[in-house]
């Protein structure tokens, strides 16, 4: 079992002694749930569990809560040290140690100690611990064989328990023996660090890197479309389409089900909504790309430590939604897709706050899917019409916060994090991470459009739609302005978000109608997988709340902007 | 030698440095800043504070932590 403060390194080790990969960021909260994988000590296959990282023994956060659980199930614990910090980590070793499980100390961040001037006498340590101390820097792998070889040594010395003072007097003894710190000067990334936490240059700061972050997932995503996969598509992949739609004789039951509708000898890959045309265009043209675009400047971004610094720019913000700072970090994760946002607010220490931060994600922060169908199907129109998009968004993350502030009862708590000092971000930890996001999009979101598909066209055949379409016709025609076939789109809308937004394209939509029809899809109803999570995350009560909450703020919203546009 | 003149974290200049003496606050509270590492005897550096009673940011060796406003008003430090 893997324990230590938040931002040591613990997924960075599991991943080293395991293989298994998790994904590994430098802020603290990265890991809020545990992992589990097996390494191999000896002979014996181990079983290994990461955890979330916590400051003490007594837990202040959800994330804090499940590491606690977990320590009773294990039998040696290799306890994460930022060798850097050592004052302060070694408060969780004492707890550890007055808990007499075998432990084994793994200091870690080892190769930043020499150019901060950080110099720690290992044997002296050991001495004063009692147990084995490993220096280890996993991002590059050194030390992992030793450690591995010392887990073996794992021993608890009779420790008594102790009061939180006293553990603060014997640590200060240690560290006044163990620890020497020679002075150095500012290197230009610790000035970069203190220019980020003041008022002006933070404000500087945080607009260029969220200025240039949109820039660039916008210019690789249009690149991998327009270079890459649109070429594909429409030199390779029609011409195939269009000689197997001969072969089947261009109509039929199973023509209409994989290929779709074909009008003047063209593959219309959005509109066509077939299996192999629409279900792979959508997934694979039109949502991989900003994928894979977000999820590598999201990487990079998460891997510097940039991402606490905004939190603090954004905390006095923040507060007015009842939230502080540290929200903003699942909130941006929510841009990528909305299921680990929501699990990331378990770093939130309170139940009012991970309400709020949850429904406030699932209802105004649309994922990337479909910020990807807004860009290829609203973003055709003009961009003035995706700015209206997600300035109603934007508008509605605000307001709604300011109501559930106002309606939830309760007080937030304060902001309180430690900064990580800003890296250089490691490319086999950024490689790694985009990859695992990526391969999860295909895994999740290809089998499911192509369900979806394959459902709306059966539907179709039996008539379901139009029987729904009949029955919610005031709302979405009066309220919403929108045709009646769009609630097809709504109710696929609960499996996919992006393939129900494309199901808006045959419709014929002007684009004042597609951007409500945008504006309703990200707000009505979270997908499938987001509304499992917050059923577990919030329970029963909280997540009817949180589904009665979007259903009025998505017609109140939809119907707004029906009336002003 | 420190001269003694003692001021509450929220409202020392940045760039300053101190220890901290004590925590006006509940348990809670005190643990939560131990933990980090904000407790009394520790010497501090202020970083910086935010606009509009946002967080502050100080220095403890070699880590960073930011502190809400609100929990910069209940720990005194003693000026260097």
């Amino acid at each position: 079992m893997l324990m230590g403060n938040p931002n040591v390194g613990k997924s960075v080790v599991f991943s080293r002694l395991t293989g298994v990969h998790v994904i590994a960021s430098n802020y603290p909260g990265t890991t809020v749930s545990y992992t589990r994988g097996f390494m191999k000590v000896g002979e014996e296959r181990a079983e290994v569990i990461d955890v979330p990282g916590t400051y003490t023994l007594e837990p202040t956060s959800e994330a804090e809560k499940i590491a606690l659980r977990m320590l009773d199930t294990g039998d040696v614990v290799i306890n994460v040290v930022d060798a850097t910090n050592l004052e302060r980590n070694l408060y969780l070793t004492l707890q550890l140690l007055e808990k007499n499980i075998p432990l084994v100390v793994a200091l870690n961040i080892w190769d930043d100690t020499e150019h901060r001037g950080i110099h720690i006498d290992l044997d002296k340590l050991r001495e004063f611990l009692g147990v084995p101390v490993i220096p280890t820097s996993a991002i590059t792998g050194q030390g992992i064989k030793r450690l591995v070889a010392s887990l073996s040594e794992a021993n608890s010395p009779t420790t008594s328990p102790r009061s939180r003072d006293e553990r603060w007097t014997a640590i200060g003894d240690i560290i006044d023996q163990v620890q020497h710190i020679t002075h150095r000067h500012h290197t230009w990334l610790e000035r970069l660090e203190d220019a980020s936490v003041k008022p002006i240059t933070g404000a500087i700061i945080a607009l260029t890197v969220l200025g240039v972050t949109f820039l660039v997932v916008r210019f690789i995503g249009e690149s991998l479309i327009g270079y890459v996969l649109d070429p594909l598509f429409n030199n390779v992949w029609a011409p195939v389409i269009l000689k197997l739609s001969n072969l089947m004789g261009a109509t039929g039951l199973f023509h209409g089900v994989l290929i779709g509708k074909i009008a003047g000898g063209e593959v219309n890959f959005v509109e066509s909504f077939g299996l192999l045309t629409t279900g792979l265009y959508v997934p694979l043209a039109m949502v991989l790309p900003y994928i894979f675009s977000f999820y590598l400047v999201l990487g990079l971004l998460e891997d510097t430590g940039y991402l606490p610094r905004l939190a603090v720019l954004m905390d006095t913000i923040m507060h007015r939604l009842g939230l502080h700072g540290y929200a903003i970090i699942p909130s941006l994760l929510g841009l990528g897709c909305n299921v680990p946002a929501v699990l990331a607010t378990r770093i939130l220490e309170s139940k009012r706050e991970r309400f709020i931060a949850a429904t406030l994600i699932s209802i105004a922060v649309p994922c990337a899917a479909l910020q990807a169908m807004i860009f290829g199907l609203v973003g055709g129109r003009g961009v003035q019409y995706v700015a209206i998009v997600y300035g109603s968004l934007f508008i509605v993350w605000i307001v709604l916060g300011v109501i559930l502030n106002r309606l939830v009862r309760g007080f937030s708590p304060e902001l309180l994090i430690e900064m990580p000092p800003y890296r250089l971000p490691p490319w086999r930890t950024v490689l790694q991470k985009l990859w695992m996001r990526v391969y999860g999009f295909l895994g999740e979101a290809i089998p499911i459009i192509l369900g979806a598909v394959l459902a709306i066209n059966i539907l179709h055949l039996l008539g379901v739609f139009n029987a729904i379409a009949n029955f919610t016709a005031p709302v979405v025609t009066g309220l919403l302005g929108l045709p009646r076939e769009a609630v097809t789109a709504i109710v696929i809308g609960f499996l996919r978000k992006d393939l129900a937004l494309g199901m808006l394209a045959p419709l014929a939509l002007s684009a004042e109608q597609l951007v409500v029809g945008s504006v309703v899809l990200a707000m009505f109803f979270p997908c499938i997988a987001t509304f499992v999570v917050l059923l577990r995350e919030l329970g029963v009560v909280g997540i009817l709340k949180a589904v009665g909450i979007m259903i009025v703020a998505a017609l109140v919203v939809g119907g707004i902007l029906n009336l002003i546009l | 030698m420190p001269d003694g003149k003692q001021v509450i974290l929220a409202r020392m200049k940045t760039g300053r440095s101190g220890t901290v003496v004590r925590i006006e606050g509940g348990r809670g509270l005190v643990n939560r800043l131990s933990a980090l590492g904000v407790r009394p005897g520790r010497r501090i550096t202020k970083v910086g504070s935010m606009f509009m009673r946002g967080p502050v940011t100080i220095q403890l060796g070699s880590a960073q932590v930011a502190v809400g406003f609100g929990m910069a008003n209940k720990i005194i430090v003693e000026l260097d």
